[in-house]
Order: structure tokens, then C-alpha cells, then sequence
């Protein structure tokens, strides 16, 4: 009773236990008599023990989940294991998973609204943009996410490379984070498409007259893109069915690899930590 | 790395991850901190730049200028400075490929055990120079108009007719010298030689599809009309 504030500990059972009554009508308490007192004391115990459960409750879920999926030995490890000193550097990996997110997040919700057709595009993009409630903005935040994430994802690779991250034992995540970035690429190739307008149009044209010129499978590439040997109503659904399923799929799949073995490696040390221990060894050798 | 590189790099690590401070709270506040900020960059540019859509996309337009989404500008910017069309693929194809099988190999051929940027100079210099490689392309890309200027010496009485082929965006589809793209039109490097002026008159007025007629700049305006001719059939 006492964890609670002055004005919520003055109630009706508060003031018996307090041993003088509170509040206004003193009368009608009086009037009642013991047995009214004996059965106040009686719900203030039952309110106490329904309390204590209440709290109780959480803890007893997670025991429940633990005990069917043995789960705690893993969250314990993932939650409390060690990192080495870092500094902000090494946010932008997980920033870019963030920014992924936010594409993903927002992308759904255009994709509500969207029709990927050559006809009906342009106008239900239209209609994201002038009629849908924070149409505009979701779009806006999908547009400005995708260049957000580009940079994120650059600096990240910058950051591995510089840091000489991508060494011993790690060189399985630099090719998946390689990977990622082709495929983040992708994305943005093939979203660039979608609002069908004559900017997007046309650069896709080009992008795809680009791959046609490339040796042996390069014509091939560029008939799968399109879907045909011309722009066509397929063009536009294959951009968005590889835009919307089959690269956020393989993506998603990519991250979870990157994930893993970013926790059952450890995330690398500042290299000049390195270097300094390095020196320090050397000089207890001395 | 050898094996004793590999031994002594896995206790260094083992140490200093020893030193190091829980992934909860540490790493996810500060990890939770750079999303946040992520989510405000997005929002502010958002609400700054907006989401605008241009007109409608027309096929049979012969005027608009393609232009890439900015990551994309260095690669654009390649095959611009690659012109020769029998060395288009390298720019197109070729260094990209190029690019990402030595990206993906870096960890096989980089077998230094340094992890210090400046122990391993060869390294950063390299990543410094590939930066700033990709930097300039995106910056000249950026900057460089749209194929709308034709960089080839005529006589000073074809330079009009030059200038109205240029802005009608013929380099959208056909290949001029070493200008423009190489399809889906033929090459009109040797126009002049295949087809009489009148032909050619003939075929912008009534072209084969998608390409659009030039008939209302011939009412619009018959001066640069019989310019553009004049220019295209000195094309031998």
C-alpha cells in the first residue's frame, strides 16, 4: 500500500487499516457497524492477492513459452552477450536493417492501393498521391527510404572494409552482405518502374536495353525483364511481383543469415583496440 | 591467415569481447538511438522533397531524357564515357561484373591479417580511389544533361539543323557518330548515304512505328524542319 501515492491510498479500505476514517461520509461508515468493517478488510485482502497475481502474470507467460520452446538459454545469449567496446560506426548495419523495415512497412501499405497493370499504374499511383489518407506521405517516406537505405547500406560496407572487417572468420558475411547490396540495387531498379510516369518509364527502357547489351545472356535477361521482346502490361507486373515478393523475400532470408552470424561470431572490434593489445603483448614479451 | 594468425586473432577477440559491455541495454540503445534518427532523416526528407509524379509515361515520346534513380547515375556516367559501340558492353556489362566478382572475392585475395587501415595502405588507398571513382561518376551523372547535345564538328551552315536534332531527342533511339543510344532506331551516322533528302523528309513526316512524325514541327515551324533534313542527309 505504501508504493501508492498519498490521494489513492484514501480509500475506504486504506482508512481502516489507517486506523481512522477518511473521506466525507463519516456517518454512513459509522452507521454500518463491524460487520461492514470485517468485510471491507476482506475485499482489501482479495484486491491484494488479485494484484500480486496480476504481476505474477507476465512472468508466468514467458515461463509457459520457455518451458514449451526452451527458449530462455537462447534470448539469454542473444540479449546479454558481450560486445566489444564500439563506437557509432557500427549502428549503420543494423540502421540499414532499419531503413529495410521501413521499406517494408510503408511498401505494404502502397501496395494496398497500387494496380500493376500498364493502364491502371499511373492513376492509382494518382490516387495514392491526391486521394489515399497520408498516401502522399507513405509514398514520399518509401521514395526518400530507398536512397536513405542506399547510403546506409554504401556507409556499412564502407565502415567493413575500412575496419577490415570482412577478414578472418568473417568472410561468408562480407559475400551475403555483397549479396544484399546487389540485391538492395535491385530494388531500386526495378521500384524505379512502378509510379510509371515518363521518368520512370523511359530510364527503365535504357536500364533494360542495358542488360540486352551484355554478352550471351544479356538479350536473354532483358526478354525475362520485360517479359517479351517489347514493353508490355507483363513488363510492369513481372517489376512488381520481383519488387514486392521475390527480392524482399530473398532479402529477408539474407538479413536472418547475416544476423546469425554476426551473434555466433561476435561483432568485430574497433581495429585500433587491436593494434593497441597487439603493442601490449609485445611488450610483456619483451 | 594462417593457422597461428587465426589462433592468435580468435584470442585477441576473446579478449576484447571479454572487455566489452552487454548487447542489452548498451548496444540496442544505441542501436534504437541511429533508428530513430534514421526514421527523422526519412521523415524530414519526406516532408521537404515530397513525392512528386511526372505525366504520365508515353511510349511513343521521342523528347523526354531518361534519367536513372541517383545510385545508379555512376553506372550511367560509364557508358557515356565509354562512346566506340563495340566497347558499349564493357562499360555496360563488363566493369560492373567486373566490380562486384572482385567485391565479392576481397576476403580471398586480401589475406593480410591487418585490420588497421593504415597497416594495410594498399587497402585504403584502393577503397579511398574506388570512392572517389564512384563519387565523380555520380557527380558527373548528376550533373551531365541528357543526351541532347551532339559532340561531333560540322560546317557552320549544319550547326542549326544540328541543334534541332539534338533537342528533338533523336539520341533517345538512334545513333549519331558517337552519340545517343543504338536502338531500337537504326543509325543515322550514314543517313545521308542510304536515303535522298526527300526520303528522309518523307520518313520523318510519315515514320514506321513507335517512332513519333515530325509533321508538326514541319507546320510549326518549316525552317528548323528543312534544317534537320539538310543535317541528316550530310550524314554520309
Amino acid at each position: 500500500m505504501k508504493l501508492l501515492p498519498g490521494p489513492l491510498r484514501r480509500r475506504r479500505g486504506a482508512a481502516a487499516e489507517d486506523g481512522r476514517p477518511a473521506g466525507a461520509p463519516v456517518d454512513g461508515d459509522l452507521r454500518r457497524g463491524n460487520g461492514a468493517l470485517v468485510q471491507d478488510r476482506e475485499e482489501e485482502a482479495e484486491r491484494r492477492r488479485r494484484r500480486e497475481a496480476a504481476v505474477e502474470v507476465p512472468i508466468s507467460v514467458a515461463a509457459w513459452v520457455d518451458e514449451r520452446t526452451g527458449s530462455g538459454p537462447f534470448l539469454r545469449g542473444l540479449l546479454y552477450r558481450k560486445v566489444p567496446p564500439s563506437n557509432w560506426f557500427y549502428t549503420l548495419g543494423s540502421a540499414t536493417m532499419f531503413a529495410f523495415l521501413s521499406q517494408a512497412v510503408t511498401g505494404v501499405f502502397l501496395a494496398m492501393y497500387y494496380r500493376p497493370s500498364a493502364t491502371e499504374a499511373y492513376t492509382s499511383v494518382q490516387h495514392i498521391t491526391n486521394d489515399v489518407f497520408l498516401g502522399q506521405f507513405v509514398r514520399g517516406m518509401h521514395k526518400w527510404g530507398a536512397t536513405v537505405m542506399m547510403i546506409l547500406i554504401f556507409l556499412h560496407m564502407g565502415r567493413t572494409f575500412f575496419f577490415g572487417a570482412y577478414k578472418y572468420p568473417r568472410e561468408l558475411n562480407w559475400i551475403i552482405g555483397v549479396v544484399l547490396l546487389v540485391l538492395t540495387m535491385v530494388m531500386g531498379l526495378t521500384g524505379y518502374l512502378l509510379p510509371f510516369d515518363m521518368r520512370s518509364f523511359w530510364a527503365t527502357v535504357v536500364a533494360v536495353n542495358l542488360n540486352s547489351s551484355g554478352p550471351i545472356i544479356g538479350p536473354y535477361l532483358a526478354d525475362f525483364l520485360r517479359g517479351g521482346a517489347e514493353f508490355t502490361s507483363v513488363t510492369i507486373s513481372r517489376f512488381y511481383a520481383i519488387h514486392m515478393l521475390l527480392v524482399p523475400g530473398l532479402m529477408a532470408a539474407l538479413i536472418g543469415a547475416h544476423l546469425y552470424l554476426v551473434i555466433k561470431l561476435g561483432v568485430t572490434a574497433p581495429p585500433w583496440m587491436k593494434a593497441e593489445k597487439a603493442r601490449e603483448l609485445a611488450k610483456e614479451e619483451i | 591467415m594462417n593457422a597461428r594468425e587465426k589462433e592468435q586473432y580468435l584470442r585477441e577477440y576473446y579478449v576484447l569481447k571479454g572487455k566489452g559491455k552487454p548487447f542489452f541495454p548498451y548496444t540496442i540503445f544505441k542501436d534504437g538511438a541511429m533508428a530513430t534518427l534514421v526514421l527523422v532523416v526519412i521523415i524530414a526528407m519526406t516532408i521537404l522533397f515530397g513525392a512528386e509524379l511526372g505525366p504520365k509515361a508515353d511510349p511513343t515520346t521521342t523528347t523526354y531524357t531518361p534519367r536513372p534513380g541517383w545510385y545508379f547515375f555512376f553506372l550511367f556516367e560509364l557508358l557515356r564515357v565509354v562512346k566506340p559501340p563495340a566497347l558499349v558492353f564493357i562499360a555496360t556489362v563488363g566493369i560492373p561484373t567486373l566490380c562486384l566478382v572482385l567485391l565479392i572475392l576481397l576476403p580471398f585475395f586480401d589475406r593480410n591479417p591487418e585490420r588497421h587501415p593504415l597497416r594495410r595502405p594498399i587497402a585504403t588507398l584502393a577503397g579511398i580511389l574506388t570512392i572517389g571513382a564512384m563519387a565523380y561518376l555520380t557527380v558527373e551523372g548528376a550533373v551531365a544533361g541528357s543526351p541532347t547535345e551532339i559532340d561531333m564538328k560540322v560546317s557552320p551552315t549544319l550547326e542549326p539543323g544540328k541543334a534541332v536534332a539534338a533537342s528533338s531527342g533523336c539520341l533517345g533511339c538512334h545513333k549519331i557518330g558517337e552519340n545517343g543510344n543504338s536502338g531500337p532506331g537504326p543509325p543515322l551516322t550514314k543517313v545521308g548515304a542510304r536515303l535522298p533528302k526527300q526520303a528522309i523528309a518523307r520518313t520523318l513526316l510519315n515514320p514506321t512505328p513507335p517512332m513519333p512524325s515530325f509533321s508538326r514541327l514541319k507546320q510549326r515551324n518549316p525552317k528548323e524542319f528543312t534544317e534537320l533534313v539538310t543535317f541528316l542527309s550530310s550524314l554520309r
